[in-house]
């Protein structure tokens, strides 16, 4: 068990830079989670931690101890990558002992280290079995009992459920969260999925373009997301985003509204908005209530209905010409075409600059 | 929909007609020909009709005995000896021509023989120099089959790294694969030839006038030697290929967890790539054993199974026989011999390198 930190850590390609000065403080026992759409640079810094990439520039501890330059092995990680990498000539127990093969341990401690392992994995009756044998999810099981074999100061996961259909990326979902819980080491977990990244996760880290985005818990980047990049990337459906002018602007406290949108206050700390500024306001789809009666701060009309059970999710066109969704946590029928008017807690909604736009394009 | 043209069974049978046609005339009547050919006495070309003869030209072929010499001794029981001091011993002829105490012996010439005490043990062939095909070809096969296949790996374990100009290297490996056999072994000819060959200048060179030059195709004991380096060297460029191949399909994560688990270089061979071959290693076993048992153009061009029938082999001696000596039969009972060979020595391998 140890601490991870990155200071100003970058990766080039040639001329292309691709991680541009990452620093991240990983805590000991802690679960971090990279998160990202593909090309982020989230795998790339995983396997820089790793020792599989160099390291072009800054640096990169473990417990304190600078390890760029060291071997994968010196470096006391372990790893389960996307694709489980388990040996496909080995039986689950070799595959599991792999490590200890190496090093050379006697056949006692082999034998104890991988019981020990099968036990914390719930996967004694497998270990006479070839992965020929297994399904995706106990590949993925015996590529975790490699990793804990080894027992590292920091687990690294690859993607580890991205190859696993939905139903069993669940379980194993649950289970690696368990898993965390009983061995208390440092983790750090690399995905695209939303989903995985705010259950599993202490602390989850948002990249886009080799950069972070954002570093904090699930819950401080669910309701008070720094930008316009996480606030969009977390939460499914994605955070309505409304164009709107400031018409007022004093202190913490701006007014804004358009051609859908009644003027509305709003609180906007440490921001620098000017009345007369375009500016851009984030709603989650879930905090719109909507009142068939028109009432409400947003007008428009009902597109289309999708009714899920427990969830209705509304497709609305804006009076303005724009669209925005909103999630109700009933089943509800709304005709389309009728006239709907939707409130929302003011406090609850994030007002952006209108220039992350742009930075968004790219 | 599919037309009535590619559903129909009939129009299916009349499309691949061509090709079952020529592969019957071709290979599969050729094929049973050779075993009916090998139980008669049919000559390539002759007026009288092929007869029935059962194994007959198999026991030609294979027929052993071993028999042991007694010295001469005169009326005391002394061994008599030559002016030399060597032991006299009757003549063999004497027991192998029309001697009907002996009628395993008829017709059968010397093979090899050994002393012992004051006995020599000889061994009798009937087709002696079938005998030496056969061991030469087994020799072949031998030394030919591990170090072409290894060497072989080595050059994929090289050339299989993303380095500029690596390009260049598989070429040059493959090359001597792309140029006919016939060609190849014209050159390596000149290579070997005695007196101001290439080979023997270099060595010559190297050793500062030292070595005094080698006739590599015309001594017993380097004649078969020569023609296996040759044919390694020709052959060792395709199997690269194959190993290449191999070495592609494996995973690269499989390398990145076992760098993860601390493996060395060689522990990275030995639990990742070799295991991670295996299929492919069974398949260039086969295929370099079967081609190897295959011998015959290198023999044709080089030294037509010469000096000595020490470069005999089995697939030339087929064809001598067959259109040299105009004995069809004969040339086909050998040609069955070489299948029965080669699949008895497949199937072992195939049963030893099974999936367990």
């Amino acid at each position: 068990m140890a601490t991870v930190r990155l200071r100003d850590v970058r990766k080039s390609y040639g001329s292309v830079e691709v991680i541009k000065g990452v620093d991240i403080d990983i805590e000991d026992g802690e679960f971090v989670v990279f998160v990202g759409p593909s090309g982020c640079g989230k795998s790339t810094l995983l396997r820089m931690i790793a020792g599989l990439e160099d390291i072009s520039d800054g640096t990169l501890e473990i417990d304190g101890q600078v390890v760029n330059d060291l071997e994968p092995k010196q470096r006391g990680i372990a790893m389960v990558f996307q694709t489980y990498a388990i040996f496909p000539h080995m039986t689950v127990r070799e595959n599991v002992a792999f490590g200890l093969t190496i090093a050379g341990a006697s056949k006692e401690e082999k034998e104890r280290k991988v019981a020990e392992a099968a036990r914390v994995l719930q996967m004694e009756h497998l270990l006479d079995r070839r992965p020929s044998q297994l399904s995706g999810g106990q590949r993925q099981r015996v590529a975790i009992g490699r990793a804990i074999v080894r027992d590292p100061k920091v687990f690294l996961f690859d993607e580890p459920l991205s190859n696993l259909d939905a139903a069993l990326r669940m379980n194993m979902r649950m289970e690696i969260g368990k898993l965390h819980q009983d061995l208390k080491a440092s983790m750090i977990y690399v995905t695209h999925d939303q989903v995985e990244a705010m259950t599993l996760a202490d602390k989850i880290v948002v990249l886009k373009g080799g950069k972070v985005m954002q570093v904090g818990t699930p819950m401080e980047l669910y309701h008070n997301p720094a930008n316009l990049f996480v606030a969009g990337f977390l939460g499914a459906p994605s955070m309505n985003f409304l164009q709107v002018d400031v018409k007022e602007a004093a202190g913490d406290r701006v007014v804004v509204g358009n051609g859908a949108l009644d003027p509305l206050q709003i609180s906007a700390e440490g921001s620098s908005f000017r009345a007369g500024d375009r500016a851009i306001l984030g709603v989650r789809p879930q905090y719109l209530d909507p009142s068939e009666d028109a009432a409400g701060m947003l007008h428009g009309q009902v597109e289309l209905t999708e009714r899920l059970g427990s969830e209705t999710v509304v497709d609305i066109g804006l009076r303005d010409g724009s669209s925005i969704i909103a999630a109700i946590s009933e089943d509800r029928v709304l005709k389309a075409g009728s006239n709907i008017g939707l409130t929302f807690d003011a406090t609850k909604a994030h007002l952006f600059p209108h220039e992350e736009i742009r930075e968004e394009a790219h | 929909m599919a037309s009535k043209l590619t559903r129909s069974n009939r129009s299916g049978w009349l499309m691949a007609f061509p090709g079952v046609a020529l592969m019957t005339l071709f290979i599969i009547v050729p094929f049973f020909l050779a075993f009916a050919f090998s139980l008669t006495n049919q000559r390539l070309a002759s007026p009288n009709a092929a007869e029935y003869v059962g194994f007959e030209n198999y026991s030609d072929l294979l027929g052993l005995a071993v028999f042991t010499l007694e010295p001469e001794r005169d009326e005391d029981g002394a061994v008599l000896r030559d002016d030399d001091g060597e032991i006299d011993y009757p003549r063999l002829r004497n027991f192998t021509r029309n001697n009907p105490e002996y009628p395993g012996l008829q017709g059968k010439r010397e093979w090899f023989s050994w002393q012992s005490g004051d006995n020599r043990t000889v061994v009798l062939a009937s087709d002696v120099v079938f005998m030496k095909a056969l061991v030469n070809t087994i020799t072949f096969v031998f030394f030919v089959a591990p170090i072409q296949a290894g060497l072989a790996l080595c050059l994929a374990l090289l050339i299989n790294q993303r380095l500029r100009g690596i390009n260049v290297f598989r070429t040059v490996y493959f090359m001597p694969v792309v140029v006919s056999i016939v060609v190849v072994s014209l050159l390596w000819k000149f290579i070997y030839s005695p007196g101001d060959g290439l080979l023997n200048n270099v060595l010559g060179w190297l050793s500062f006038g030292a070595f005094n030059g080698i006739d590599w195709l015309g001594r017993t004991d380097t004649a078969l030697p020569s023609i296996m380096a040759m044919s390694i060297w020709q052959g060792v460029g395709f199997h690269m290929v194959i190993w290449l191949a191999g070495l592609q399909n494996i995973s690269p994560t499989l390398y990145e967890a076992g760098n993860i688990e601390g493996a060395s270089k060689w522990q990275a061979f030995r639990y990742i790539t070799w295991p991670g071959l295996r299929n492919t290693a069974v398949l260039i076993l086969i295929v370099i054993t079967m081609q190897a048992f295959a011998l015959y153009a290198q023999i044709a061009v080089m030294t037509k199974g010469g000096p000595l029938d020490s470069t005999q082999v089995l697939v030339f001696q087929a064809v001598e026989r067959g259109y040299g000596k105009q004995d069809i039969s004969g040339g086909s009972a050998i040609s069955v011999i070489l299948f029965v060979l080669v699949l008895a020595i497949s199937l072992v391998q195939r049963y030893l390198t099974r999936e367990k």
